[in-house]
């Protein structure tokens, strides 16, 4: 039994009730449905404000981290009055803001294999807006697991995909992609950067097929991977197959319940990369650094871009961005101390591990990179 | 010749390039045109066995090689070769 709209329900969604594929009955279906949204970032703002718009009854929101000012480039639900708060409340008080009517669940957590069954269970679908391949998968099986549809989208620099897994109709996102890639093949957002626009056009799109997998109307993208390219402003399809060796969704499937996702993809659940480090006795840090120059000849690598010196950059440093570092080897001296560095760390210890397996013994990687040298040693230099 | 497109993470390893044209009747000898082009990709498509890694999708078209004759599938001069890369952005 559907619930009943109010009359100011009625007025609320009237745009809605026009449309017949959705109407009266399809405006009920939604009050009565229920989403989880796993991440409150660039792709969670488009797809929350909009589907708390469009009267989704319930709204479940994963997220444990807080605002901050690098977010508002694109996180347009949240805002300069909430920096430091909590993600999951910044959102929900927008929401409630736009649509009073409807419940916003919050779990201010991270979405882990120990809670998130217990969190996704008693919803009707969940949209993956996360930003690393750990709870990307997660959010997978979660959804493979449980027999719900995972509505899926993924953002970098200027691409988008977009896609319905939904394992009981077609392919889930272990058919399209089994294995992640290595470590430090695709850098996150916060390392490579995307256009702030971009999880709106997504976020939109994404927001569309939950709408249309909730009403039963149209042809969601089940089987079907959407991928946008800014820059070219392409649309372009592609048909997804269910993998038959697929270890979720197959007939000989031997994923049978959640695993340890960070072993999985080698990297962890998040994009925090302030504390970028190489591991033990790897490292220098900042403090050590800035002493050490004082007096050592030291050679600091600087493994960025070279449009990232124009924010900032540290003198007498040589540049050779990181997918140049093996082909410019000759170019470095391996009897020289050495000190590799990037934004904050991550890039940077991959060189590391470049320069130690080309026989650089005297190498050492800058904890938490130049960022975390403009935040203790020399704060004339910008954050980015 | 038909072009093979690359995904962003990619093309630091093809001087920034999105399309290029590869030489070959079927998908392998496309593969090693575009690696004889550009050296510093063939590791990140495949692995030291040779085989293409298992997160590189390849489509012809609309359709994934691997629905298709894998690498043995030929290809014709207008045909679009896609990579699809894994990207987790959001």
């Amino acid at each position: 039994m559907l619930p009943n709209l109010s009359r100011d329900e009625i007025l609320r969604y009237s745009r809605h009730l026009l449309i017949p594929e959705v109407g009266l009955e399809g405006q009920r279906k939604l009050k009565n449905s229920s989403v989880l949204i796993i991440g409150t970032g660039g792709l969670g703002s488009p797809v929350s404000l909009y589907l708390a718009a469009a009267g989704i009854g319930r709204i479940g929101l994963v997220d444990y981290d807080v605002v901050d000012s690098s977010n508002l480039q694109r996180q347009v639900i949240h805002g300069t009055s909430t920096i430091g708060k909590l993600k999951v409340e910044s959102a929900k008080a927008k929401l409630l803001d736009l649509n009073p009517d409807i419940q916003i669940d919050i779990f201010n957590e991270p979405y882990t294999s120990e809670n998130a069954l217990r969190i996704a269970k008693d919803y009707d679908i969940i949209l993956d807006g996360t930003d690393n391949f750990p709870t990307r998968y997660l959010t997978n099986d979660v959804a493979v697991f449980l027999g719900k549809p995972n509505v899926y989208a993924s953002i970098y620099r200027f691409d988008g995909q977009v896609s319905v897994f939904y394992a009981k109709e077609g392919p889930c996102y272990r058919c399209l992609f089994p294995e992640p890639p290595p470590p430090g093949l695709v850098p996150s957002c916060a390392e490579g950067g995307v256009l702030g626009v971009l999880p709106g056009t997504i976020g939109t799109l994404q927001a569309t097929e939950a709408l249309k997998v909730l009403l039963g109307i149209g042809e969601p993208l089940i089987g079907k991977l959407l991928l946008y390219n800014a820059l070219d402003m392409t649309f372009d399809f592609v048909k997804l197959k269910k993998n038959p060796n697929c270890r979720v969704c197959g007939p000989n499937a031997d994923i049978k319940e959640l695993i340890d996702y960070e072993e999985f993809c080698g990297v962890p659940s998040h994009d925090h990369e302030d504390e970028g480090s190489a591991g033990a006795g790897m490292d220098i840090t900042v403090q050590e650094l800035s002493e050490r120059i004082k007096t050592n000849h030291l050679k600091l690598l600087d493994v960025r871009e070279p449009h990232e010196l124009q924010i900032s950059a540290l003198p007498n440093a040589v540049n050779i961005p990181l997918g140049q570092l093996a082909a410019r080897l000759s170019e470095l001296d391996s009897a020289d101390e050495m000190v590799i560095f990037c934004k904050s760390g991550n890039r940077s210890a991959r060189g590391l591990e470049l320069l130690a397996s080309a026989g650089f013994k005297k190498a050492k990687n800058l904890k938490g990179g130049i960022n975390a040298w403009a935040r203790e040693v020399d704060q004339s230099l910008p954050l980015y | 010749m038909p072009v093979l497109r690359i995904p962003t993470p990619l093309r630091a390893y093809t001087n920034g390039q999105s399309n290029i044209a590869v030489a070959g009747s079927n998908i392998s000898e496309a593969l090693t045109d575009l690696t004889a082009q550009y050296p510093t990709i063939k590791p990140h498509l495949f692995n030291e066995g040779g085989e293409l890694r298992p997160f590189v999708n390849l489509f012809l078209g609309e359709n994934n090689i691997k629905d298709l004759q894998g690498v043995n599938t030929p290809i014709k001069d207008d045909d679009k070769l896609v990579l699809i890369p894994s990207i987790a952005g959001g």
